[in-house]
């Protein structure tokens, strides 16, 4: 196998290495004094200034997730508040983890084939690939609640159940400007209003 | 005597809290200055009653961590050696502090008090073997562990620091040349002179060359990051690799006071020491105007000046440990034995020649 090499020759000035380490500290030094200064100015309570860092402190601060981020499932109701699944089982067939199991039944509805008994989806088993979301014919099971510390202290506690996949909401949807550290939306608590359109 | 006694014991336990205190908040700044410097925040969470004061707490907590972690000893090594390693190694770091003149004259009624523990006719020799004898500490704890990597390391770390201290004493050797002078105190006072009356006579002027090449020296000798092949996390961790609890604590901290320790040292030989420009012992001298201040004004402020160069150069140090990365082991002696002992003997031939000429 022919190993990649650099096109360029180092130069002389490259190569006595003293110069590009002093540029490599100019670079470091810059960020250092940006920053602090940023960090002083935000101390004394200029805040429109941007920030020294782009932390996010997580337990308090919540990074703002993008709409299209897959986390823990849910299933959709339907108006009446009964399951929009079928029970066609696409889900669990396709499912590479096979951490999702459905008992169906017969549903009343003549136009309804089926209805889940039982739907347990193991989120200690899933990959969160999203194949489900794509295979599902009835548009049921969603990947938008934007919960992702789902840690439990068991493993029957990562399974989660048809009544708790109803009972999951959608995220809310907040629109955050690609590497605007400036128009960071703050803590999820804070941001409730706008809805993800779905 | 019984007052002479007190004040060199004053004198060593002043310089003792500050390397100590140096090395403690070096901990921090360690954290913190990488951490600013790569736009992040860094460790914040040590708090006291809600408290966190940007993080100073984690200097706190880490001594609490470290001293109450198991102290784990190899069952095939050596007891004796795999404890006395960091002692040995941390004391004479602290040893080499006796030269250092952190001030000038302090006079208290008609006593004159020399600012610093030892006057040492030889103060750069003791220095220099004080710090080769703490190389012992580094390759005994690799032994005594009986571990394949961590005696490899201690291998690494006296070879690396026998090739540096070769550096590091010839780099020095030019500004001895010029000052004339082995004694430190003296040296200092050297670069308390002026050229046209307004440019200090610092070491740096007259020896940049000599400067940088004790710097690189001096970072190598220290074992930090472009030259931490003793360490070398990613491939031996080490001749540590056997240490646990304060004992690991103690190599670590050697490391921090090693770095203060070059940084006085430089600052001594290179950035004049205590002197403040343009200070003299009665006030400030400006091109353009006299300043009188009283005696213990310029005391603290010459103390300050030479706490505030070491600082400097230990944010300098920092600032390359988190640039630079890690040099290859045939890089590492290259550099040394093709590129700095050359240019450091080519130091010496021209300040001579020089010197030769002037005077």
């Amino acid at each position: 196998m022919r190993i990649p090499q650099s096109e360029r020759e180092l130069t002389w000035w490259e190569k006595i290495y003293l110069p590009e380490v002093v540029r490599g500290l100019a670079i470091t030094g810059r960020h250092f004094f940006v920053n602090l200064a940023r960090h002083v100015l935000h101390l004394l309570g200029f805040n429109k200034v941007p920030k020294g860092a782009v932390t996010f402190q997580y337990p308090e601060e919540v990074r703002p997730i993008s709409p299209r981020l897959r986390t823990v499932h849910r299933l959709a109701r339907r108006a009446d508040g009964s399951p929009r699944c079928v029970a066609c089982m696409m889900c669990e067939t396709v499912c590479p983890a096979n951490c999702i199991s459905i008992v169906g039944a017969e549903h009343p509805d003549p136009n309804i084939e089926k209805y889940p008994v039982r739907f347990d989806i193991d989120l200690g088993k899933c990959v969160f690939c999203g194949f489900c979301v794509e295979a599902c014919p009835e548009d049921a099971i969603r990947m938008d609640t934007g919960i992702y510390d789902f840690a439990a202290y068991t493993r029957e506690g990562m399974i989660l159940t048809l009544e708790t996949l109803l009972s999951l909401e959608p995220a809310p949807y907040v629109k955050v400007p690609p590497q605007d550290r400036a128009a960071d939306p703050g803590p999820i608590h804070a941001r409730k209003g706008t809805v993800a359109p779905l | 005597m019984v007052l002479e006694a007190v004040i060199v014991l004053l004198k060593a336990g002043f310089i003792i809290t500050v390397a100590l205190t140096f090395g403690a908040v070096l901990t921090w700044v360690e954290r913190k200055q990488s951490a600013v410097m790569q736009d992040r925040i860094g460790a914040n969470r040590a708090a006291i009653l809600g408290l966190r004061v940007i993080g100073l707490f984690h200097i706190l907590s880490d001594a609490i961590k470290m001293f109450t972690k198991e102290e784990f000893t190899p069952a095939r090594g050596d007891k004796f050696l795999h404890t006395l390693a960091p002692a040995l190694s941390i004391f004479f770091a602290l040893m080499t502090f006796a030269a250092i003149p952190f001030g000038d004259t302090l006079r208290v009624g008609n006593r004159v008090i020399d600012l610093q523990v030892a006057n040492l006719n030889a103060a750069v020799l003791f220095v220099f073997a004080m710090v080769s004898l703490g190389v012992y500490g580094v390759v005994l704890g690799g032994w005594a562990s009986e571990n394949n990597y961590s005696f490899l390391g201690g291998m690494r770390a006296s070879a690396q620091m026998i090739s540096y201290e070769v550096t590091l004493g010839v780099s020095v050797i030019g500004a001895l040349l010029i000052y004339g002078t082995l004694n430190l105190q003296e040296m200092v006072r050297y670069q308390g002179h002026m050229y046209a009356g307004w440019i200090p006579r610092w070491g740096i002027l007259l020896q940049p060359l000599g400067f940088l090449l004790f710097l690189v020296a001096g970072i190598a000798e220290t074992k930090r990051v472009p030259f931490d092949l003793p360490e070398g996390e990613s491939e031996i961790v080490g001749y540590w690799v056997e240490y646990s609890s304060m004992k690991w604590g103690m190599y670590m901290f050697t490391d921090f006071i090693e770095m203060t320790l070059l940084s006085a040292m430089a600052s001594t030989l290179f950035l004049g020491g205590w002197q403040v420009p343009w200070l003299m012992p009665d006030g400030f001298h400006f091109p353009w105007a006299t300043v009188p201040l009283p005696h213990l004004a310029v005391v603290v402020l010459q103390v300050g000046a030479f706490l505030l160069k070491v600082s400097f150069l230990l944010w300098l140090q920092m600032l390359i440990r988190w640039t630079l990365p890690r040099v290859r082991y045939d890089q590492l002696m290259a550099i040394t034995w093709k590129y700095l002992l050359p240019l450091s003997l080519l130091n010496v031939i021209l300040t001579a020649a020089v010197l030769l000429v002037l005077r």
